[in-house]
């Protein structure tokens, strides 16, 4: 097989791993919005205060040290222990749920039946008002995050793309773990949506949110809850993206690379997070490998933007998105 | 008697207070870039922390550090020097070359020297058409100079055949170094290959599968920020060896190598001053400025390759102030007697032993024509296992004859776009 072939297939296999990377971070923003309506700004935030969060409770930080070592003028940083991953884990989405919690009670509740663009600015606020939260409570250093996630090179498929093509193809260990989370992580959702109490419970409040409180649904219940699940994503694609370039403040821009794939995925479907993940990770992958050293490389955001523009020309919904009809 | 009082206020409230020496501190404390904005700022503030403790200011003026928060955004920090210019402020370091760039006309036109220390417009080394812009004692060219000196060197001083990648971020910083990069390549016969990542540089799986498929003998990165981070992790990924990876001073902090851990060992970088805390200088920065509880920071920093890189700006922007001092004969200098200073710098290694930091950083001296320096530059390389960066070479003397004529040209170019007579008169 020429070699050109080869390094295409490659390319495409890794833009398929870095479109589900793309695409854990695009499902909590479906999550909120299917339930809610809200386009939620701070999404990307949440990933990084999550991360800040985990990794600061797996090295014993203590929080707010500087705050507190200005004012008493002490010198605490550390608690001297460090917790386990599983541990700190499960002690970040205790985290989550309360932060969850606290933006419904502090901010949403008041905001029931407000316009749409008021709900996004309340959540642009939100953003900026967590990341300054997380600088204050855990500093701004670039931590380095190891939940024993392995990285590197998978040497199984490099040798057995070796022996069949006699070259042997990269696949980052990282990336693989991430797909293999992102599998379960949808079916997890697809369970609890489908099979669960409170999973129908949400799915009746994302269809009609009148209908739903005439039966009995707490609002004020589904939307902590489907917070916190959003909040859980976001400590998922975290942990995988801080895994890559360690925690630190750059990775809420993470949330740049879910708004093409949620353009093409439509805003409220699980599935159509993922696809639009893959479809703008193998696309924007080939086309800089293809067409990127004919004009200057550094392609693959303008890559998903335009096709994401595309696809809202032709199709608004996205690919799995819900056509809103809306008769005069 | 009313009057008098009257007018002695009005003149006091309508010019600057010249009781002090003041250096403003564009810093960023806060955004994405706040890892690396915050080492600087605490080294530049401590420094003059230290001179005001210990020695009672510069010739016995008070230092005033003015700091203004830029977040690393253009817009910011020309607000921030719109705002404190007025204070009699005496030299700018924008940190960013974005506000260089925004600066250049603005401070020569209110007559207030910058000094973009390795960042910034590189043709600012011509000082007969810079006349208030300093980027002394290395600029970009330069340092694509000394790494290519670095791979002559490892390479018995023949490196034809050979194949050198640039990784750089996809912005006009990123591009500095391509044009001298090619010139070079013409000159040794290396193949160059250039590849840019797009900001901010979370994602490089394009561009490092690239550098496998391609197999450059030696990679140099103009990178900044979280794309630092990610290209180490990603060179360790497909084991790229990591002694033949070069980057710039500003992808050579310990914030980019600590996240990628074991694999990042042997990472290279390279850097205009000399790196660790084992000077005589940091006796006297831990007694009078950390013990006594007057860090700009939590004290923390103290020989990191930012924090030394903020501490050297302001030690040469301290000696500059004193020669400026000794040139006009007034304690109380002006923005126009400080650019003189700058001027006629001259950093020596008796200066520099005497200030308490031998071996610290390059010796170089400044002139009308050359507001550069002398273009020196070291190899600095990264010990995982002991978690701190040491020099491995001695300073290398860049390429002038390659790099002068790049100068001369963009100088010129600026010259003539911005109406301005190149003199040294």
């Amino acid at each position: 097989m020429p070699d050109q072939v080869l390094f295409a297939m490659e390319v495409m296999l890794n833009g398929l791993m870095a479109g589900v990377l793309y695409a854990l971070v695009a499902l909590g923003f479906v999550l909120i919005y299917k339930a809610s309506g809200i386009f939620n700004y701070a999404q990307g935030v949440m990933a990084l205060f999550s991360a800040l969060t985990l990794v600061g409770i797996m090295e014993g930080q203590v929080p707010f040290s500087h705050l507190i070592n200005a004012i008493f003028g002490t010198d605490i940083h550390h608690f001297g222990w460090h917790v386990p991953a599983l541990v700190a884990i499960i002690l970040t989405i205790a985290v989550m749920i309360l932060f969850a919690w606290l933006v419904q009670k502090v901010i949403f509740r008041h905001l029931v039946n407000q316009e749409p663009i008021l709900l996004f600015m309340a959540t642009i606020g939100l953003a900026y008002f967590l990341e300054g939260f997380g600088d204050l409570m855990w500093g701004s250093e670039i931590k380095r995050l190891d939940v024993g996630l392995p990285q590197g090179i998978n040497e199984w498929i490099d040798l057995t793309t070796f022996e069949a093509f006699g070259y042997g193809f990269f696949i980052d260990n990282l990336d693989i773990s991430a797909t293999i989370v992102a599998i379960f992580l949808v079916a997890g959702l697809i369970v609890f949506s489908q099979y669960t109490k409170q999973g129908r419970a949400l799915r009746a409040v994302a269809d009609d949110h009148q209908a739903a409180l005439s039966v009995g649904i707490s609002l004020n219940f589904i939307w902590v809850l489907v917070w916190s699940v959003a909040g859980f994503v976001a400590l998922v694609a975290g942990i995988m993206w801080g895994a890559k370039s360690g925690v630190q403040f750059s990775l809420s821009l993470i949330a740049l690379k879910a708004l093409p794939v949620l353009m093409l995925g439509g805003f409220t479907s699980i599935p159509g997070a993922i696809v639009g993940g893959l479809i703008i990770g193998v696309g924007e992958k080939l086309f800089e490998f293809l067409i990127g050293p004919m004009v200057g490389g550094a392609t693959e955001n303008w890559f998903a933007y335009v096709l994401a523009l595309v696809f809202l020309v032709f199709r608004p919904q996205g690919l799995f998105g819900e056509k809103i009809i809306e008769r005069v | 008697m009313k009057l008098t009082t009257l007018t002695i206020a009005a003149v006091m409230a309508a010019g600057p207070v010249m009781a002090d020496l003041v250096f403003p501190s564009l810093s960023y404390r806060t955004g994405p870039y706040a890892a690396n904005g915050i080492p600087f700022a605490d080294g530049y503030e401590d420094y003059f922390t230290l001179l005001n403790e210990r020695d009672g200011g510069i010739g016995g003026v008070p230092i005033r550090v003015l700091e203004c928060e830029t977040g690393y955004n253009t817009e910011k920090g020309v607000e921030c020097y719109e705002s404190t210019k007025g204070e009699g402020a005496l030299v700018y370091q924008p940190l960013s070359t974005g506000i260089t760039y925004q600066l250049i006309p603005k401070a020569t036109a209110d007559g207030i020297p910058v000094h973009s220390m390795g960042y910034g417009r590189t043709s600012a080394k011509n000082g007969a058409v810079f006349s208030n812009i300093f980027n002394y004692p290395a600029n970009y060219w330069d340092g694509a100079s000394h790494a290519v000196t670095h791979i002559l060197n490892e390479n018995g001083g023949d490196i034809s055949g050979t194949k050198i990648a640039l990784v750089y971020h996809n912005s006009a910083y990123g591009k500095e170094p391509i044009r001298t990069l090619e010139e070079l390549s013409a000159k040794h016969g290396y193949e160059f290959l250039p590849i840019a990542v797009d900001h901010p540089g979370q994602e490089q799986k394009s561009q490092w599968l690239q550098i496998r498929q391609q197999r450059p003998d030696y990679v140099l990165m103009w990178g900044w920020g979280v794309m630092n981070q990610v290209a180490i992790q990603e060179a360790a990924n497909i084991r790229f060896p990591m002694d033949k990876f070069i980057g710039i001073w500003w992808s050579g902090s310990e914030n980019d190598v600590l996240p990628a851990g074991a694999g990042a060992d042997g990472y290279k970088a390279l850097t205009f001053h000399n790196l660790g805390k084992d000077f005589p200088l940091y006796d006297d920065m831990q007694k009078y400025v950390v013990d006594a509880g007057k860090a700009a920071g939590a004290g923390d920093q103290l020989g990191t390759a930012l924090y030394n890189r903020g501490m050297y700006a302001a030690m040469l922007a301290a000696e500059a102030a004193k020669k400026a001092q000794e040139i006009s004969g007034v304690a109380d200098i002006t923005p126009a007697q400080m650019r003189d200073g700058m001027e006629a710098l001259e950093i020596t290694e008796e200066l520099m032993t005497e200030i308490g930091l031998p071996n610290f950083g390059p010796t170089f001296s400044v002139s009308c024509e050359n507001h550069g320096g002398n273009g020196l530059g070291a190899v600095a390389q990264w010990d995982a296992g002991a978690g701190k960066w040491s020099l491995i070479t001695d300073y290398y003397q860049s390429d002038q004859d390659i790099i002068s004529p790049l100068v001369a040209e963009d100088s010129a170019a600026f010259a003539a776009e911005s109406g301005i007579t190149p003199s040294c008169s």
